[in-house]
C-alpha cells in the first residue's frame, strides 16, 4: 500500500511527471555522454604512449640535465627502462633542408620505442657503427638516402661538419609512427664534444622513461620532478604524448570546459526536479496533514516524499544511463577519426547513478521537511 | 466524577495572526458521556472546529486540562499523541479528505497499516466496512469516481475501521446537497444507535443538528447552552 501510494502519487500529473523524467533522462545522458567525450580526449592523448615519460629541464627544452640524472631516475619505484635523447639541430646542405635529427643512446632507446622498425642486420650494423645513423622511410623517400650513404649536416646547436654512415632505413609499427626523424650515437656526440668543448659534454636533452603502466604516469612523473627539486637542474616530466604536442596545456580548459557543462546540466536538472517535488509536495498539504491526523507519523510522510521524487530520479536517470550506450556508440561512429577510444566507463554509469540518486534526494529535501513539519490544524486548513 | 469519556475544564485557546494575538476559546468546560451523539453549533468563526480539533487531539489548548478517553492528552508528546489518534479518534472531514489515488476501499484499509494486521485481515475488514455503509458494490472505484455523497461515506468506513472510541465529525455535510447530506446524517445516527458510537459533530445548519441527541452552542468562544433533541 504504501509502495501504491508512492507509484500513484508520482504518477498523478502524468504529464508534469513525463516531462520531469525525461528531463532528467536527458540530463542524465548529457552527463555520461560528456563524461565519456572527456576521458576519450584523454585515452585519445596518452594512448599511443602514455606509458613513456619525458624528463627535461623545467626551464626549457634548450637547457640540458646532467648525464648522472640516468642512474637516479632508474633507481625510482615504477621506472622500467629510460633512455635519451638530444635535440641536434643540424642542416643538410641548405638550411631549407631541414629534419628532426636526435643524438640517442641506440640499445636502450629502440627497445623503447619499438614502433621503430629496423631488420636484424640493419640493427646490427647501427649498434655496430658509433658513426653510424638511422633515418626514417619517409625521410629516406624525401632526399634519396640508401644504406650505406655518407651523410654531413652542419651543425647549428654544435658547430662544424658531422660525418653519418646511414646504416638503416627504419619503418612505422603503424600509421601514426613518425617516420621522418635521423637518429644517431649520443656517444659520438658526446666523445667529439669532450674535445671540443669539454664544458657541454655529458649533457642530455632530455630522459626517456619507460613506465609500463600509463595509469602510474602522473604519480612516477611527480617522483621524478621531486627527486631533482632545489638542484641545478630542475625537472620537468609528462606523458611522452603530451610532450609532443603540448597536448595538456591547451586541452586542460577544454575539459574544463566540458565538465563544467556537464555539472551545470544536472544543476538544471535539480532546479526542474526540485520545483516539480516541491508545487507537487504543496498541493498535497492537506492530504499529508489528514495522514498525520489518522495517527502517521511524520516520518511516514517523509518516507512518501522521498519515495516518489526517487522514484521518478531512478525511472528518468536509468532511462538517460541505458540511453548512453547506444547514444555513445552513434558517437564513436561519427567520431571515431578524433576518438580512438570512445566507450562509456562503468565510472561514468556509477557517476551517473549517484547523480540521479542525489537529484532525487536533494529535491525531496526540503519538502519533506516542510510536509513534516507543518502543524496538521494549518495543514487541513490548506484545503477548499 | 469523571466517568465521562470528554472532559474539558477551563479550555483556553488564542491563535497568533501576525503581531495580534486572537482569543478563540475562553475557558470553556463540558463533559460528554460515552454514546452519545452530540452537535456542537455556532456562528462561523464562534471556535466550534478549534473545539473539535482540540478534542481530537489535532491541536493544542494554550491552557486548561483536556481529558479524552481517559487520558490527560495535553501531556502527550507528538508520537504519543498521533498514537492516541489512531487508536482513539475516527476523522470525518467537511471535504472527505480521500486519499485520491487509492480507492474506495484502500482508503478504508489505510488506518489499518498502523495496526500491525495481515493483509488478508485488513482487507476483509474494509469490505465489512464498505458493506455497513452501502458501498461494498464501488470498492475498487477511485474517490473522483463517486459523489460526494459517497466519497463521505467512505470517509465514515475509514473512521470506523478501527472501532475508535470517539468519532469527530467538522460539517459532514457541509459539502453536500439535501438529500445526500440526510443519507449522511441518517448513516451517523445508525452509529450511535446500533454499535454505540460516541460522535461529535460541527456543524452551523439546525437541520443537521436535529439529528443528534444534544446540542451545544458555542458563541464567541464560550458555551452559551446546551438543549436535549426529541427526535
Ligand atoms: N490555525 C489558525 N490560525 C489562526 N487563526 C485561526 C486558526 N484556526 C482558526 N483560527 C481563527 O479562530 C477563529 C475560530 O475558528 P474556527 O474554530 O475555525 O471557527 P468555526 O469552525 O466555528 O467557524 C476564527 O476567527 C479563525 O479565523
Ligand atoms: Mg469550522
Amino acid at each position: 500500500m504504501l509502495l501504491a501510494l508512492i507509484f500513484r502519487n508520482a504518477f498523478r500529473h502524468r504529464l508534469r511527471t513525463l516531462l520531469t523524467m525525461v528531463g532528467l533522462a536527458v540530463a542524465i545522458l548529457a552527463y555520461g555522454l560528456l563524461s565519456t567525450v572527456i576521458s576519450a580526449w584523454y585515452a585519445g592523448a596518452d594512448g599511443a604512449s602514455g606509458a613513456r615519460l619525458i624528463t627535461r629541464n623545467s626551464i626549457s627544452l634548450v637547457f640540458p640535465l646532467p648525464i648522472t640524472y640516468r642512474e637516479k631516475i632508474r633507481q625510482i619505484d615504477g621506472v622500467r627502462a629510460i633512455t635519451l635523447a638530444n635535440w641536434f639541430g643540424g642542416v643538410y646542405k641548405e638550411p631549407k633542408n631541414f629534419f628532426p635529427q636526435f643524438a640517442i643512446e641506440p640499445e636502450s632507446y629502440l627497445n623503447i620505442y619499438s614502433e621503430f622498425r629496423l631488420t636484424d642486420e640493419e640493427r646490427r650494423e647501427f649498434l655496430r657503427d658509433r658513426k653510424g645513423c638511422i633515418v626514417g622511410a619517409k625521410l629516406a623517400r624525401t632526399y634519396g638516402f640508401k644504406v650505406g650513404d655518407t651523410i654531413t649536416l652542419q651543425g647549428r646547436v654544435f658547430p662544424g661538419n658531422w660525418d653519418f654512415v646511414i646504416r638503416g632505413i627504419y619503418t612505422g609499427r603503424d600509421a601514426k609512427t613518425d617516420v621522418s626523424q635521423m637518429l644517431f650515437h649520443w656517444d659520438y656526440l658526446n666523445e667529439t664534444l669532450k674535445k671540443r668543448w669539454p664544458g657541454r659534454a655529458n649533457e642530455v636533452g632530455v630522459y626517456v622513461v619507460d613506465i609500463g603502466d600509463s595509469a602510474r604516469a602522473a604519480e612516477i612523473s611527480r617522483a621524478i620532478d621531486i627527486q631533482f627539486k632545489n638542484s641545478n637542474a630542475e625537472t620537468l616530466t609528462e606523458t611522452d604524448r603530451a610532450f609532443q604536442l603540448g597536448f595538456v596545456s591547451r586541452t586542460e580548459s577544454i575539459v574544463v570546459a566540458i565538465r563544467l557543462v556537464s555539472y551545470v546540466v544536472i544543476f538544471i536538472i535539480l532546479a526542474v526536479m526540485a520545483n516539480t517535488m516541491a508545487m507537487t509536495v504543496r498541493e498535497r498539504t492537506a492530504e499529508y496533514a489528514t495522514l498525520k491526523a489518522l495517527g502517521f507519523s511524520p516520518l511516514f510522510v517523509i518516507l512518501l516524499i522521498y519515495g516518489e521524487s526517487l522514484a521518478i530520479a531512478a525511472i528518468g536517470g536509468g532511462v538517460g544511463i541505458a540511453a548512453t550506450f547506444p547514444v555513445a556508440a552513434l558517437f564513436a561512429k561519427t567520431l571515431g577519426k578524433f576518438f580512438p577510444v570512445f566507450d562509456v566507463s562503468s565510472t561514468t554509469v556509477g557517476l551517473q547513478m549517484l547523480w540521479a540518486l542525489l537529484v532525487g534526494l536533494i529535491s525531496a529535501f526540503f519538502p519533506a521537511r516542510r510536509a513534516a513539519r507543518v502543524k496538521i490544524v494549518d495543514g487541513l486548513r490548506s484545503i477548499g | 466524577m469523571s466517568d465521562a469519556l470528554v472532559s474539558l475544564r477551563n479550555i483556553v485557546k488564542t491563535y497568533r495572526r501576525g503581531q495580534q494575538i486572537v482569543p478563540v476559546l475562553a475557558g470553556v468546560s463540558f463533559d460528554i458521556e460515552a454514546g452519545a451523539f452530540l452537535a456542537l453549533m455556532g456562528p462561523s468563526g464562534s471556535g466550534k472546529s478549534t473545539l473539535l480539533n482540540l478534542i481530537a487531539g489535532i491541536d493544542r489548548p494554550d491552557s486548561g486540562q483536556l481529558i479524552v478517553a481517559g487520558e490527560e492528552i495535553g501531556n502527550l508528546d507528538e508520537a504519543d499523541l498521533a498514537d492516541w489518534r489512531a487508536r482513539n479518534v475516527g476523522f470525518i472531514f467537511q471535504f472527505y479528505n480521500l486519499m485520491p489515488v487509492l480507492s474506495a476501499l484502500e482508503n478504508v484499509e489505510l488506518p489499518l497499516l498502523l495496526k500491525d494486521m495481515p493483509r488478508r485481515e485488513r482487507t476483509e475488514r474494509a469490505r465489512l466496512a464498505l458493506e455497513m455503509v452501502g458501498l461494498a458494490d464501488r470498492a475498487d472505484h477511485a474517490p473522483s469516481e463517486l459523489s460526494g455523497g459517497q466519497q463521505q461515506r467512505v470517509a465514515i468506513a475509514r473512521a470506523l475501521i478501527t472501532d475508535p472510541t470517539l468519532i469527530v465529525a467538522d460539517e459532514p455535510t457541509g459539502d453536500l446537497d439535501r438529500e445526500s447530506a440526510n443519507d449522511i446524517l441518517r448513516l451517523m445516527q445508525r452509529l450511535n444507535d446500533e454499535i454505540g458510537k460516541t460522535i461529535i459533530m460541527v456543524t452551523h445548519d439546525s437541520r443537521a443538528a436535529g439529528h443528534a441527541h444534544a446540542i451545544m452552542h458555542l458563541e464567541k468562544g464560550e458555551l452559551s447552552g446546551r438543549e436535549d433533541v426529541r427526535a
